[in-house]
């Protein structure tokens, strides 16, 4: 069960905040990022990429995305 | 539409509509807009103000078409590619306060950071203390960011209350369009309108809703925003946005010298002072509530046209916060910083700390 990082219904720039202050907690391999909507689905994973991070998968959930990303 | 749709979030996207905005700027000045305000939503959201009467500063009442279309054409896009989704809540009260104080600061640089690039681009000097106020005090921001600072998450709501905002500004277009300017007149129907200043000098109805449509509608797909500009290369460095911002302000200072807008110096240009502190310490009050607020004014307007009611009270602040300036002698003129205008720059920053102070959660 990978982490989940619930950046829901935040304003721009704290979901990348939150994806990438998990990210360099440096404790996970894969993440789980909820977000609602396409912005904040974009930036998080262009914040993600940019961390040597790839998007495994995202699925549409409750009116926004889950998000599944892992380090590379 | 899914490859269109991804075309707008790449490098080129942004700078493609950057340029586009810089370009249709600086047309906008060509075709009647006044100097280096091809686009200014602070100074045109006061002219709005003043369009209604809620300030009575006789130079700079107009209902800016440009503001309706941005709306609308963010309405538009939204809804063409699915992404309209009606959403408020997120401490709105404070949004309006933050709205309130980032209008004040940008009245006393004269201008928003769609100015200030666009004062850069034709030449005018002082734009570079505003683009550094600007610069600081979203690096004051991103302290409060980098602490933990939220102002909380947003919930869905109706359809019909995404649609508030855009309604209202189908209320004043059509306030517009029922009242047209008259020649010589300072009143038409319920309107104000200016017969000298900046606010007498616009392009056509047409041109003006039309050229917003576009911005809005390309803003909307690419999610271009001033503030986010600088703000993420600051927190993040990363330049995605910074490169939609950079591209505005070279695409418009190429189009201005093609028109022949481009005039360099610091003393007479349009529609500015030369009091280089206070369009440092201005754009810095502005700069901060824009941060604390999460976007630029542009970019809540376009918020606001796909359904987020918490950007929309950030707008109805900013137009409050226009009515207040220039009631209370806190807009700045060419002449300089009006009589209070020092003063409301220290309240607004005592307010927007307070904000940035309280408002953190713990980070988990």
């Amino acid at each position: 069960m990978s982490k989940i990082v619930d950046a829901r219904g935040l304003s721009c720039p704290q979901p990348v905040i939150l994806a990438l202050n998990a990210i360099r907690a440096g404790k996970e391999t894969e993440l789980e990022v909820l977000v609602d909507t396409e912005t904040s689905r974009e930036n998080v994973s262009r914040a993600a990429s940019s961390q040597g991070w790839e998007m495994v998968s995202v699925s549409p959930e409750d009116d926004g995305y889950r998000m599944v990303i892992r380090k590379k | 539409m899914e490859g269109l749709k991804n075309l707008f979030s790449t490098r080129w996207g942004i700078v493609g509509v950057g340029v586009l905005i810089g370009i249709l700027a600086s047309l906008l000045q060509k075709l009647g807009n006044p100097g280096n305000m091809g686009i200014c939503v602070a100074c045109f959201e006061r002219d709005i103000a003043g369009g209604l009467g809620l300030h009575r500063a006789a130079v700079v009442q107009y209902l800016r078409p440009e503001i309706f279309g941005f709306v609308l054409g963010s309405l538009g896009a939204a809804y063409l590619f699915r992404e309209f989704r009606p959403r408020m809540g997120s401490a709105p009260v404070v949004r309006f306060v933050l709205g309130v104080f980032a209008m004040i600061g940008a009245l006393v640089f004269l201008g928003c950071p769609w100015r200030a690039a666009l004062r850069l681009a034709g030449g005018d000097g002082s734009a570079v203390f505003g683009l550094l106020g600007l610069i600081g005090g979203i690096w004051l921001g991103t302290l409060f960011l980098r602490g933990g600072y939220s102002l909380g998450r947003n919930n869905a709501s109706y359809t019909a209350a995404g649609w508030m905002f855009p309604l209202i500004i189908v209320g004043l277009l059509t306030l517009r369009v029922l009242f047209p300017p008259l020649e010589g007149q300072e009143k038409s129907g319920v309107l104000f309108y200016s017969l000298k200043g900046p606010g007498a000098m616009y392009a056509s109805l047409a041109v003006s809703l039309g050229i917003g449509l576009v911005v809005g509608f390309f803003a909307q797909r690419s999610r271009f925003c001033t503030m986010g500009a600088i703000r993420d290369f600051i927190l993040f460095r990363q330049t995605h946005l910074l490169s939609g911002f950079v591209a505005l302000v070279a695409a418009a200072f190429v189009a201005n010298l093609f028109f022949s807008q481009f005039h360099p110096g610091f003393a007479g240009q349009p529609v500015a002072h030369t009091m280089q502190l206070w369009n440092f310490l201005g754009m810095a009050l502005a700069g901060l509530a824009f941060a604390l607020a999460g976007g630029c004014p542009g970019r809540q307007l376009f918020l606001a046209g796909e359904g987020d009611g918490d950007a929309a009270v950030f707008v109805l602040g900013m137009i409050t916060g226009a009515a207040i300036a220039h009631n209370f002698g806190l807009a700045s003129s060419p002449a300089g910083v009006g009589p209070h205008g020092v003063a409301s720059v220290i309240v607004g920053f005592a307010a927007c700390l307070f904000i940035g102070f309280t408002m953190r959660r713990k980070i988990s």
